[in-house]
């Protein structure tokens, strides 16, 4: 957002028209660092509502770190996340919680929990010491699991899961949070093929059906740009392009962005952009 | 770790460059000079404090005076701590090779606790007195512990924390033992409370012949076994595909590390740290390749074992502070630095 | 398959609990007064059960009244309290460490405890009293250590245990040393009391075990919610609202108190804390960490191998730690031929 990122050879209409919208979260001039190594510098970022907002880049763009910081996992060393007009970092955890979910790449199943206990945990933000299991958390819970497919499996244990079955499971602990935002590093990891399209169609249906604003890191640029409304492009920790795919996945992008020379061409499925990858002698002549 | 091996194959393949060799074999020998002042300063120094021509008379003119005498217990202490240094060093090396564990070391892995407890249950129960008799009950219990925590480790599937815990674990139920045999006998507790801190003092020059030939054995078969262990750190499958035998590779490997430690324990109690700390300050130097690292730990952990027990003799005058305890206060805190520095991910 | 028992109020309030879970406390509480009163009852002056019970009613003779409520209770109570102190200080840091074996007597606590124990016997030849405040500093100081020497932006498992282990190995070198310096009598005192017993402890011990477990049990409980979304790993318990770091400071420093404070009560009674929640999980077959079962099979457990010390050896009484110390063994090895394929260690 700010001028001297240098973005405006690249165009971002849809962005630019945002600028004065006050969307529920949004990142400020972040700089970001483990220990000492600086992860990315001035790093702003507007989640725009009800977006299903896909961040993408080359191995350690600082993706996932963009997204620790969105979740109040990582305190930036400067700059500040704003959750709904509030620094994330001072407000009561377990409100931001009830805001935001996060579903992070780490996550382990406790030994010998069913599904129905796990899903359940996902209800924490909303009680307490006195409240510890309403009404309305039983059902939110199976909503939750009916909702990802998850409910005939309420009472199989989680370690004899599939990795696909899984990952529904964690999706649905995170639904049953019930925030309005929804955080998601790189669900679709370790999943072969077809659960990887598998969770991003739930992730696609939850978006849209619920008006859910949805944030995820992917890793597969074909996926981001098939089902993103809104995508963010990274590398070196800098933000080079965000728009709508349609708009901004052009074929100049995608070699500034990964260093790939290609073609773009429509999905035929959806009309989306998709990459298409220079055959070897091309990028070949390239590189030299 | 995989561009290290990386690197390291290749120079497995062709060559190190001759400058980085002879460097190296420098340091070999810059290392030797050191561990010679070391021994020497071992032999000047202790807790009575001897002028240094009675030192050099009792080395070679013994005429047996109060100070010659002196002066020869300090020579086979020496001695013992030469060669039980090498061992403990040589074995750390070599068991964090075949565990790809950077934080394995015979004491932190219970090893010397299980020699400590076959020993210990030889002399109570079995009446057996000479080291000869009960270095073979260190043997059985160093390989029987050493076993144990590999399988209470999680064999395969062992990580670091794993096996550490594991191994604590298990020297905590051993020194359990070693109290009960303590609490019920007065004479058992007399002797055992001195053993069990690891100590040179104790051992007379028939020790040192008789746990001599062990780690001699030893110390050649884990010299001989760098190759084959340099490519069991790239990984069992790769090891497998670069033609290394790998049961009998890690066989031959468990044994070299059981007889040094095990004797080493028969003959001076448990030492901690030794193992651990003398392979990862020369791997610094010397990179990943065991060849060179077997050799350095050779000569440099006699070096710490042998000034570890200088500054037990000095810093508690007139009595002393046993090299056990020396070297896990060093090595305690080294230890930890090493934890706090590792990602967690390397863990 | 699995039961809850879930209590809703129409002001709002609910409260759930495992039904498993429930049945296993309630059969661990009986079991513990059952092995109370059978062991108030044993001795050189034996008391039938129903005897004890009329006495510890107020209705016993003279004489059965001071050996029950002066000699045996206290020295039961004791018990109780050290064993449920540790069984719940066990679970605490098995959970925060996320390993079976990260207990407080593999990482260094109970070893702490035993070096403040040891200077006051060796260096100072301190009496009964001063012993137990040297281990109640040895063994917080101790804590505390390895505390700051694991922080590093937080406090991690894999790191608490290793610098557990570190300064575990440090301790025990020390204690060695120690008993190196000791007479002959200091050094079996140390050693009878490094192996942990209940004998000759009195009403003088229990009021501030009580006092401690009264303040802390509670504040643990309120917080062990939290702890179990942390058993899912930092990045999901912080998501969920978990304020993650404050919780496990917390609850860390509990653990070390209770540990702590059970050390100076009895010694290092070995592996209770590490066996404790093991066993107390294997009942109840609920994930979490199992808190209240475990405080109930520690003060269980600790009782019974009490018990066992004084009796199942014939004439020669024993420490309780030498049971538990057995015990642990035990486990181990049961742990090495069970859990190994599972990869759960």
């Amino acid at each position: 957002m700010t001028p001297e990122d240098g973005r405006d050879k690249n165009p971002t209409p849809e962005s630019d028209r945002e600028r004065n919208t006050v969307n529920r979260l949004s990142a400020e001039n972040l700089t970001l660092a483990y220990d000492q190594r600086v992860i990315a510098e001035q790093l702003s970022v507007e989640i725009p509502d009800s977006s299903f907002t896909v961040i993408v880049g080359p191995n350690a763009c600082g993706k996932s770190t963009l997204l620790r910081a969105l979740s109040r996992m990582l305190r930036p060393s400067q700059g500040r996340v704003l959750l709904d007009g509030q620094v994330i970092q001072s407000m009561p955890a377990k409100k931001v919680a009830r805001t935001l979910g996060l579903l992070p790449q780490s996550s382990i199943a406790p030994d010998g929990i069913t599904v129905g206990d796990l899903v359940a945990r996902g209800r924490y933000p909303h009680q307490g010491l006195l409240r510890q299991w309403s009404a309305e958390d039983e059902r939110v819970v199976q909503e939750s699991m009916e909702r990802t497919g998850v409910a005939e499996l309420a009472d199989r244990y989680v370690d004899e899961l599939s990795g696909g079955q899984r990952q529904r499971v964690w999706i649905a602990m995170a639904l049953a949070q019930q925030t309005p935002l929804l955080l998601l590093d790189e669900p679709t990891t370790y999943l072969d093929i077809q659960h990887q399209i598998d969770v991003l169609d739930l992730c696609a249906e939850l978006h849209e059906e619920q008006g859910r604003t949805l944030v995820a890191v992917l890793h597969d640029l074909n996926h981001a740009a098939r089902y993103a409304t809104h995508l963010v492009a990274l590398r070196g920790g800098r933000v080079i392009a965000e728009g709508a795919p349609n708009d901004i996945v052009t074929a100049e992008l995608v070699r500034e962005v990964f260093g790939l020379r290609c073609q773009i061409i429509d999905d035929p499925e959806t009309g989306t952009p998709l990459v298409v990858p220079a055959a070897r002698k091309a990028r070949v002549t390239t590189t030299s | 770790m995989l561009v290290d091996s990386a690197s390291e194959q290749r120079a497995d393949t062709a060559p190190a460059p001759p400058t980085r060799r002879a460097v190296r074999a420098l340091g070999l020998l810059v290392s030797a000079v050191i561990l010679l002042l070391v021994a020497l300063a071992s032999i000047a120094i202790g807790a009575k404090q001897l002028p240094l021509d009675q030192v050099w008379h009792g080395l070679f003119h013994d005429t047996g005076t109060y100070g010659d005498v002196v002066v020869g217990a300090r020579l086979s202490r020496t001695v013992l701590g030469l060669l039980a240094g090498a061992a403990l060093g040589l074995s750390g090396a070599v068991l964090q090779a075949l565990t790809r564990n950077p934080l394995a070391d015979p004491g932190l892995l219970g090893i010397n606790a299980g020699a400590s407890a076959a020993v210990v249950t030889a002399i109570t129960y079995f009446g057996v007195s000479t080291l000869s008799g009960y270095v073979w009950f260190a043997f059985l219990g160093a390989a029987a512990v050493g076993a144990l925590v590999w399988l209470l480790g999680g064999s395969r599937g062992a990580t670091p924390v794993r096996l550490a815990l594991a191994g604590t674990a298990i020297s905590a139920a051993l020194y359990g033992y070693l109290q009960a045999v303590m609490i019920t006998d007065d004479a058992a507790l007399n002797k055992l409370r001195f053993w069990t801190v690891g100590s040179l003092a104790s051992a007379g020059d028939s020790t040192i012949l008789q746990v001599l030939p062990f780690l001699a054995a030893g110390t050649l078969l884990a010299l001989g076994l760098a190759r084959p262990l340099n490519a069991v750190a790239m990984g069992d499958d790769t090891a497998r595909a670069l033609g290394v035998g790998l049961a009998r590779t890690r066989a031959l490997a468990m044994l070299a590390a059981t007889v040094l430690c095990g004797a080493a324990t028969a003959a001076c109690g448990p030492i901690a740290f030794v193992g651990l700390m003398v392979p990862h300050a020369v791997r610094a130097f010397t990179g990943p390749d065991l060849r060179w690292i077997l050799p350095y730990a050779t000569v440099l952990s006699p070096v710490l074992l042998l000034g570890a027990d200088v500054i037990g003799r000095i810093v508690a005058r007139p009595a002393e502070l046993q090299v056990g305890i020396v070297t896990a206060i060093i090595g305690g805190p080294v230890f930890i630095l090493l934890v706090r520095r590792r990602r967690t991910a390397q863990l | 398959m699995k039961t809850t028992l879930t209590l809703r109020t129409p002001g709002g309030l609910s409260l759930r609990t495992d039904v498993r879970a429930l049945v296993v406390v309630v059969a661990l509480l009986l079991a513990a007064c059952a092995a109370s009163v059978v062991l108030i009852g044993t001795g050189d002056f034996p008391i039938s059960f129903g005897d004890v019970l009329k006495t510890l009613a107020g209705n016993g003779t003279a004489g059965q009244d001071f050996v029950v409520n002066e000699l045996r209770l206290p020295r039961v109570l004791v018990g109780l309290l050290v064993g449920a102190s540790l069984g719940l200080g066990g679970a605490l840091f098995q959970s925060i460490s996320r390993n079976p074996l990260g207990s407080p007597d593999v990482l260094g606590l109970s070893q702490g405890a035993t070096s403040g124990a040891l200077v006051v016997i060796v260096l100072l030849s301190g009496t009964a009293a001063q012993v137990t405040v040297g281990a109640l500093a040895g063994g917080l100081v101790t804590g505390l250590a390895i505390h700051l020497l694991a922080w590093k932006q937080g406090v991690h498992g894999y790191r608490l245990v290793l610098v557990g282990i570190g300064v575990s190995a440090v301790v025990t070198a020390v204690n060695g040393y120690l008993l190196t310096k000791a007479d002959l009598v200091d050094a079996t005192r140390a050693v009878v009391w490094m192996t942990g017993s209940l004998d000759g402890r009195d009403w003088s011990q229990v009021w501030p075990l009580l006092a401690l477990c009264a303040v802390l049990v509670p504040l643990v409980l309120v917080n062990a919610r939290g702890l179990r979304m942390m058993e899912m790993g930092d990045d999901v318990s912080h998501a969920l609202g978990v304020r993650v770091e404050r919780v496990r400071t917390l609850l860390m420093v509990a653990a070390v108190l209770l540990t702590a404070a059970a050390t100076a009560a009895a010694g290092p009674v070995s592996f209770v804390a590490l066996t404790a929640p093991q066993l107390a999980r294997r009942l109840t077959r609920a994930p979490g960490p199992n808190l209240v079962p475990s405080l109930c099979m520690g003060a269980t457990l600790l009782v019974t191998a009490d018990w066992a010390a004084q009796r199942a050896f014939g004439a020669d009484q024993l420490p309780v730690g030498v049971v538990t110390g057995v015990l642990g063994g035990v486990y181990l090895l049961w742990l090495l031929v069970t859990e190994r394929r599972a990869g759960r260690i």
